[in-house]
């Protein structure tokens, strides 16, 4: 008969962030461990709070499954002597199977026969095997471990208690000190204890002692609360996903409160509420019907209603002293001026070997004028772009960044704008920061994207000219998420420039303020590797595959946008049917032309019609080419280049190319060279696997 | 309940927990951490209980007695238990209900916090306790001190005195608070507070307190040598403490920042090795006590 199974361990708080996984982790682990020791099972539910994981599995069959297994011995001419008999090493296989030799049969196996007996496993008992979820219990993963008293357990929080039934029974084993038993505690403060006589009383019994084990149970009444708070008062109360689970998993019986502030303090920037509301205090943030911030705030208390009011009150003194520090800070912040931030900055080590962060900010003016004279930016841009770059990181040394660590940027924009600073520089201030993940939001303004940039270069060829190149894990100051943000922005934008070019004059700049980098050559090749990874990263994420990503960066990365629109096209045509003629010219001259060196090609010299129509449509085509090019037309430009194929194949069809002749091999081979020089600026075509086949 | 009474009765429960009733320690510092009483002592396998009231010096916190919330030297009441005991939690809230606080009418919760002191190679996990949203406690499971791993594992409560005192008295203001019948924090503190500001931004003779961390760290080493430990962990405090007045008066720029922080910590270490060291020669006089 089957029986039901239930394990909760009982901890001191978790934290809520590792709840969820918890969770997740111990029901398929157990499912896992229940498919292996072929125990079946009707189904299995799991449940979570702060201070319990569960498994409830129902209908666990008593034993395991009986099977049949086959096992296989020697070669049959190793098993048999020459007169048939069994051999020592045939006796010897069936023994340790447990058989005997009258149970060998033959089968073939890839042409020879081997010997096998057949054996039935009987299951053993369940109960025999249960103890086993120690193992489980042991080996859930947490982001951080701990040991306390004298168990040398490594766990996110002690292990206080363990349930652990089949049926009415404890399953009896212990860990880290702790041994099973049948009882369970409630809530910490309204609940008892819970004797549990079966694995189905859990959720009833807990529930009856306030406690809601089932997480997604808890989520829906909190949100239920929320809708009815926004029905009653007229609220709009925006439900950030995030912090709804983080709250769910602080509490085990949530009871909604709406707290209040003083009016005054709406005069704060919202996003100063928002993020004392929200990240300091786990509250959710009240709106209006029209989206303004209300001077309410809705918690989540672990418990029932007793005394709600004192809760409030508590809460309302804790969010008002942080307010009042945020307003304090805001007016000082405000009675100063940018300069005196500005000076401060000079006094802050951004690296050792870079210098201060004023230091930076002076290099990142310089990037950005040097990229506002080849993109000919506008004189009213170049001179916006010019003071945000100066001035972008004034906000760190305020008071209210220095509480609001978060806030970079956004208080940057709004200390700018009451400082007087044009609106296009308080914008890009705060976008300068951008994209913050690297798939996060872009930087809308120009300016913003151009001194994101180069606040960006500044520090990845800072960094890696210094020897500071990021290494497995090690990436402390985020080069790779900022290189990645970067090339966002340059495919965005696509300013008409190539990536190794801002190296190049980001390097010279560095350099020229007196930083003593490494060897040119070397930075320089580690400069082109570490963005080589990250545009292939790039292009995995636009779902093109890795010999496109190889022929589109053969040689250097180029114009961002530019060379992803080529790699895109090349995706496409790698299984077009009308491209395979095309590419098989293309790809037979780019083998023909490996390694060899540029000539000049001597009209004179030609033989064979073919010689010269191939010779002249080059000349046509390159022309054309490169108007596409810097069009960046990247269809156009491929196609512009697939005119050629057909003359290629009459040049080959009628020439040969390694001709007696000297000179004219000679002369033939660079005109290959030539054409080759003009399909590798597009891409190696001959690194791709053309499918056009399939 | 007033200050002293709300002391009295964390000295009597704890006491009742066995804990060693202890006085404050007599170098500045910090943090109730930073006593020898719970740093060293919580180093190697002697079993250790105590509880004490810390005053707690943090120079850069200093506003004059102008914030209501900030102090340049504020209390802590700190619990050290080793090995920690299993029932820990249930023990400090008890502690809370004897305070008057009915945890049927608040929120009281455990939220994750990770401490880290980088000064003294300590680091350990627990939470800050939520009152009603408020972070009256901290409660952490030490995982290694002085650069060394600890095991058995210390249990340290650290309540904020004057935050918990603020709720309980329903003050808003630190000054207002009650330290005894007609009493108030400011009757006491105000006066240090102003001055120990004025000094500590103002007046504090720089080139003077340079000299002393030299004098002090080489004090801590050469008596570290003869196998001091006590004697040289003072000095270690002592070099705490000038720093924090150097770094409050803005005369420590950041990279020098990290330069002392690192030479506080070389030292911490190196006591903390000496000391579970001493013990060992001692043949671990406190568990021997406990074995009979």
């Amino acid at each position: 008969m089957a029986k039901d199974v239930l394990l909760e361990i009982g901890l001191e708080e978790l934290p809520a962030r590792f709840v969820d996984d918890a969770e997740t982790q111990l029901k398929e682990k157990t499912a896992n461990w229940l498919k292996e020791q072929r125990i079946s099972y009707a189904a299995i539910s799991s449940y979570s709070t702060p201070r319990r994981l569960a498994v409830h599995i129902t209908g666990v069959a008593e034993e395991q499954e009986t099977i049949e297994e086959e096992a296989k011995g020697p070669a049959e001419k190793i098993a048999k002597d020459e007169s048939g008999n069994w051999t020592k090493a045939a006796i010897g296989f069936t023994k340790g199977q447990g058989k005997d030799v009258s149970d060998i049969y033959l089968k073939e196996v890839k042409g020879t026969n081997y010997i096998y007996v057949s054996k039935v496993i009987n299951g053993k008992s369940t109960d025999e095997l249960l103890p086993a979820l120690k193992s489980i219990i042991e080996s859930i993963q947490f982001g951080k471990n701990m040991r306390w008293g004298t168990q040398t357990l490594r766990y996110a929080r002690p292990i206080r208690w363990i349930a652990a039934l089949f049926g009415n029974e404890v399953i009896s084993f212990e860990v880290a000190g702790v041994a099973t038993n049948n009882v369970t505690y409630g809530h910490r403060f309204l609940g008892d204890k819970v004797t549990l006589n079966h694995p189905n009383e859990y959720k009833t019994k807990l529930e009856n002692s306030y406690v809601i084990v089932d997480s997604g149970a808890r989520e829906k009444l909190i949100l239920e609360a929320i809708e009815a708070a926004e029905l009653e008062h007229g609220y709009k109360i925006p439900v950030d996903k995030e912090l709804l689970t983080e709250v769910r998993n602080l509490v085990e019986y949530p009871t909604l409160f709406i707290g209040s502030f003083e009016d005054q303090y709406l005069k704060l920037p919202s996003e100063v509420l928002i993020t004392s509301m929200k990240e300091h205090q786990r509250y959710f943030p009240v709106k209006s019907m029209k989206e303004e911030l209300l001077p309410y705030f809705v918690g989540i208390r672990n418990g029932d209603t007793n005394a709600l009011e004192t809760v409030i009150k508590g809460n309302e003194k804790v969010l008002r002293a942080r307010l009042s520090d945020a307003a304090f800070f805001y007016n000082e912040d405000k009675k100063h001026s940018i300069d005196f931030f500005q000076e401060k900055l000079d006094r802050v080590v951004f690296q050792e070997k870079l210098g201060t962060i004023g230091d930076k900010m002076k290099r990142v003016t310089g990037i950005t004028e040097l990229l506002s004279e080849r993109l000919n930016s506008v004189e009213v841009l170049r001179k916006n772009a010019l003071r945000t770059a100066e001035i972008c990181k004034f906000d760190l040394m305020t008071n209210m960044v220095n509480e609001f660590t978060k806030l970079q940027g956004i208080i940057g924009e709004k200390y700018a704008r009451h400082f007087g600073e044009e609106e296009e520089v308080s914008i890009a201030i705060k976008e300068h920061y951008l994209p913050v993940q690297a798939n996060g939001a872009l930087p809308k303004s120009e300016i913003g994207a151009m001194v994101s940039v180069a606040d960006k270069l500044d520090t990845i060829v800072g960094c890696i000219a210094i020897g500071l190149t990021p290494t497995g894990s090690q990436d402390p100051y985020g080069l790779r998420r900022q290189a990645l943000g970067v090339m966002r922005i340059l495919e965005a934008r696509g300013w008409d420039i190539t990536l190794e070019e801002m190296l190049d004059f980001t390097l010279q700049l560095i350099k020229e303020t007196g930083i003593d980098t490494n060897d040119d050559l070397e930075v320089k090749q580690e400069l082109h590797t570490f963005f080589t990874a990250r545009a292939s990263f790039i292009l995995k994420e636009e779902s093109v595959e890795q010999d496109i990503t190889q022929a589109v960066l053969h040689e250097k990365i180029g114009d961002v946008s530019y060379t992803i629109s080529k790699a895109k096209v090349l995706s496409e045509k790698r299984s077009e049917e009308a491209f395979k003629p095309v590419q098989e010219a293309l790809v037979r001259l780019l083998n023909l032309a490996k390694e060899m060196d540029a000539t000049d090609v001597d009209p004179n010299l030609f033989e064979t019609d073919s010689e010269k129509e191939l010779y002249n449509s080059y000349q046509n085509v390159k022309e054309t080419y490169n108007e596409k090019k810097d069009r960046k037309e990247a269809k156009d430009a491929l196609d512009v280049l697939s005119t050629l194929s057909e003359f290629i194949h009459e040049f080959f069809e009628h020439n040969m190319v390694m001709a007696e002749d000297e000179q004219i091999r000679a002369n033939r081979l660079a005109l290959v060279q030539k054409i080759a020089l003009l399909i590798r600026d597009y891409a190696d075509l001959a690194k791709i696997e053309w499918k056009q086949n399939f | 309940m007033n200050i002293q009474e709300m002391i009295l009765t964390l000295q009597k429960h704890w006491s009742d927990q066995n804990c060693i009733i202890m006085q404050a320690y007599d170098v500045e510092k910090g943090a109730g951490t930073m006593s020898p009483m719970t740093l060293l002592r919580s180093l190697g396998p002697e079993p250790w209980n105590v509880a004490y009231v810390e005053p707690s010096r943090r120079p850069d916190d200093g506003r004059y007695g102008e914030n209501p919330n900030r102090l340049y030297q504020h209390h802590q009441f700190q619990v050290i238990m080793k090995p920690s005991p299993d029932n820990i939690q249930e023990l400090y809230l008890e502690s809370l209900e004897k305070l008057g606080i009915d945890p049927l009418k608040h929120d009281i919760r455990f939220v994750e916090d990770n401490w880290e002191n980088p000064t003294l190679g300590a680091a350990g996990l627990g939470w800050e306790v939520w009152l009603d949203g408020m972070e009256i406690t901290q409660f952490t499971y030490f995982q290694q001190i002085g650069g060394l791993e600890a095991s058995p594992v210390t249990v340290e409560l650290t309540y904020g005195i004057e935050r918990l005192a603020s709720y309980i008295q329903d003050k808003e203001n630190v000054f207002d608070l009650e330290w005894t019948n007609g009493v108030t924090v400011k009757d006491i503190f105000f006066q240090p507070e102003y001055e120990h500001s004025v000094y500590t931004f103002e007046e504090s003779n720089t080139d003077m307190l340079f000299q002393l961390f030299e004098m002090y760290e080489q004090e801590a080493k050469v008596t570290m040598e003869k196998g001091l430990v006590f004697p040289s962990y003072d000095y270690v405090l002592k070099c705490s403490h000038t720093f924090n007045l150097l770094d409050a008066k803005g005369v420590i720029s950041v990279t020098e920042r990290t330069g002392y922080i690192g030479r506080i910590r070389n030292l911490a270490r190196s006591i903390a090795k000496a000391y579970v060291a001493e013990r060992e020669r001692l043949g671990f006089p406190m568990l021997q006590k406990e074995e009979k």
